[in-house]
């Protein structure tokens, strides 16, 4: 067994079904705290606020936009960035139609090109932002950092694994994938999932007292 | 207490405090910081210890030891320490001096995380281990002795209800069962601002409502709520329960107080662990149900120009967004909107607490320092509407401080009662 076929094989398998049953874990182990009813009689629905308040945050707030510039454009850019290259990136879609059969359009290079550039450069001004700015340093953790820089490293390894014109490449991009999957769980990467959750709630308790803050 | 025992009790209260909702929260933060450019108190002192979510490092060490999912394989890396007295001391600032719970800095946050509210937990662990301010203290030990925050007695409310009937000739109803209405009154209004009590009494006796106050549950103030104690607060909710029940009223009403509407409104059912056999409204509910019932009708408005505070517990944090916006149409004739008024309107920097708290009165004012930048960005304003009694009072503290008392402080029941027609046939 080469290498690649260690990465693509066994380890990826171990990774994946760690990154689902730990996630599922963390995320079950939430929900299961539960909550006591609420007795208040409601002015408003609770489950139209909880669809309500995860659609709301995904817009930034003209009044505090002016403020937040800088991370918007950041963070818009990355998660954007990001989001297309994991779905549209040609290499990708041949990785999830040889375990799924599904199958979809991909970008072309330059679209590729482009998506990892706008996703690079918001991933380093939230990097930069972190230790730059006073409140950032103070509240970010080692937790912080080394998701960042798993992201980091395993968008840079797939990009230098575009081309595939090395199998060693295309190797140590999937060993930082894997990599990548057994830390999400147990890391602050877990936000891709709990942002439901967390906004779900306020959206619920403000929808039911007819708010949709 | 002895130092261990507190710390142990503020650590057991917490853990105790957090479900579903609170671990969803904790889980979602990125510690993007956005939080801190929607506080008051970052934004006047730019010191990035008043970065809210910063503030619930109590509960998130509790949490991450003792209640987060996985926390047997992450601890395995290293478990987190207890928190400590003196940790649970150091952050004692940013739990009660520093947070208005206004929950400004929700509407920023990409994830959405009420953290006003996961401060509220963090606070039941601070008044379970007695960690907490000398003022809200103070506050507590008034409470106990009269029901009261400033210790205002039900002989101190019938004298202010003798010399409102005097001002207005009107009889003023008390502990009348079988009165379809019981109000609440604060203690900041029965004695700083009476005049209110006769404000009800002109609306009520104009749109024929049946009604009362009451000697025993007079005070609509919840320090409980305020200083973080669950036992407290049920216990005073409880006090106006009791009573509203033996009057055998159909609402009580939530006076122009922001975290007494909350307390009652949309904790009290909670707090006592049942529905309520009567209904809560706000004074501004039922001041524009009987506006647009017809049974207060308008006259001749204000022609000031007047702006309006959104209390962050009665809009915001509460759900009244459009009814004292109505009120105020028909009340006055130069009416102006702040940037970002409603949901995103400034706190007064003076609720949850903060203004009991005598330690935190700087910050305060600095935190109104904000408020009032968005009334002068109005220019020349000759009145700000302050439906909160708590409110009313930060801002002619913060405006006296700031020398800026030419601007007057209205409350908005007040302002309806001094505008409506003299003759209902002559009504706009």
């Amino acid at each position: 067994m080469t290498f690649l076929e260690f990465t693509e094989g066994p380890m990826f398998y171990f990774a994946a079904a760690l990154f689902v049953v730990a996630g599922l874990w963390r995320l079950v182990g939430i929900v299961r705290l539960g909550k006591k009813p609420d007795l208040a009689p409601a002015r408003g629905s609770a489950a139209t606020g909880f669809l309500k308040g995860n659609l709301r945050h995904f817009f930034p707030r003209g009044l505090f936009a002016q403020r937040t510039w800088m991370h918007l454009l950041g963070g818009y850019g990355f998660h954007l960035g990001l989001f297309v290259l994991f779905f549209f990136a040609a290499p990708h879609i041949a990785f999830i139609e040889k375990f799924t059969g599904l199958s979809w359009p991909a970008l072309p290079r330059w679209g590729f090109i482009i998506a990892a550039e706008i996703a690079f450069a918001g991933l380093i001004v939230l990097w930069v932002r972190r230790f730059s700015d006073p409140v950032m340093r103070l509240i970010s953790d080692w937790d912080d950092h080394v998701g960042t820089w798993l992201t980091f490293i395993v968008m840079l390894t797939g990009c230098l694994a575009l081309q595939e014109a090395h199998d060693s490449l295309r190797a140590i991009h999937m060993l930082s994938v894997n990599i990548w999957l057994i830390y999400f769980p147990f890391s602050r990467l877990m936000h891709a999932f709990t942002f439901f959750l967390s906004r779900g709630a306020t959206g619920a308790n403000y929808g039911r007292k007819g708010m949709n803050p | 207490m002895s130092e261990t025992s507190k710390a142990q009790t503020a650590i057991d209260t917490l853990v105790n405090q957090i479900d579903r909702d609170i671990a969803s929260y904790l889980e979602a933060c990125v510690h993007c910081g956005e939080c801190a450019e929607a506080c008051h108190f970052y934004e006047a002192t730019h010191d990035p210890k008043y970065t809210p979510t910063y503030k619930l490092f109590p509960l998130v060490k509790a949490y991450k030891k003792h209640k987060a999912p996985l926390r047997w394989i992450t601890q395995i890396f290293g478990a987190p320490d207890e928190i400590t007295e003196e940790e649970l001391r150091d952050w004692e600032e940013l739990v009660y001096d520093s947070c208005t719970m206004c929950g400004r800095c929700t509407l920023v946050c990409p994830m959405g995380i009420d953290i006003a509210g996961t401060i509220r937990k963090v606070r039941e662990g601070y008044a379970a281990a007695d960690i907490v301010p000398e003022g809200l203290a103070q506050a507590r030990a008034n409470v106990e002795r009269t029901s009261s925050p400033m210790g205002v007695t039900a002989r101190a409310l019938l004298k202010q209800v003798e010399h409102q009937e005097e001002d207005t000739g009107l009889k003023i109803p008390v502990d009348v069962e079988g009165a379809d209405y019981l109000a609440l009154l604060s203690s900041h209004e029965i004695m700083a601002s009476p005049e209110i009590i006769g404000a009800y009494a002109k609306i009520f006796d104009r749109a024929g409502v049946s009604w009362t106050l009451s000697t025993e549950a007079y005070e609509a103030t919840n320090v409980g709520v305020q200083i973080g104690s669950g036992p407290l607060a049920r216990q005073l909710v409880q006090r106006v329960v009791d009573e509203a029940e033996r009057l055998g009223v159909k609402y009580v009403i939530s006076p122009e107080c922001g975290h007494a509407y909350g307390a009652i409104r949309w904790a009290g059912p909670n707090l006592i662990g049942r529905s309520f056999k009567f209904e809560v409204l706000h004074i501004l509910e039922l001041l524009d149900k009987l506006r647009a019932e017809g049974r207060i009708p308008p006259g001749e408005r204000d022609t000031r120009k007047m702006t309006l505070h959104d209390p962050c517990q009665i809009v915001r944090r509460g759900g009244l967004l459009k009814e004292p916006r109505r009120l105020l149409d028909d009340a006055c004739s130069n009416f102006v909107e702040m940037k970002g008024a409603g949901v995103t309107n400034y706190c007064c920097g003076g609720g949850g607490g903060v203004s009991a708290n005598q330690r935190a009165e700087d910050l305060m004012i600095g935190a109104f320092g904000k408020k009032l930048e968005q009334i002068d960005d109005l220019g020349n304003i000759d009145a700000v509407v302050v439906p909160c009694a708590n409110c009313r009072g930060v801002f002619e503290d913060g405006l006296f401080e700031l020398d800026r008392d030419e601007i007057e402080v209205v409350s908005l029941g007040q302002l309806v009662a001094d505008t409506l027609a003299d003759d209902p046939k002559t009504a706009k």
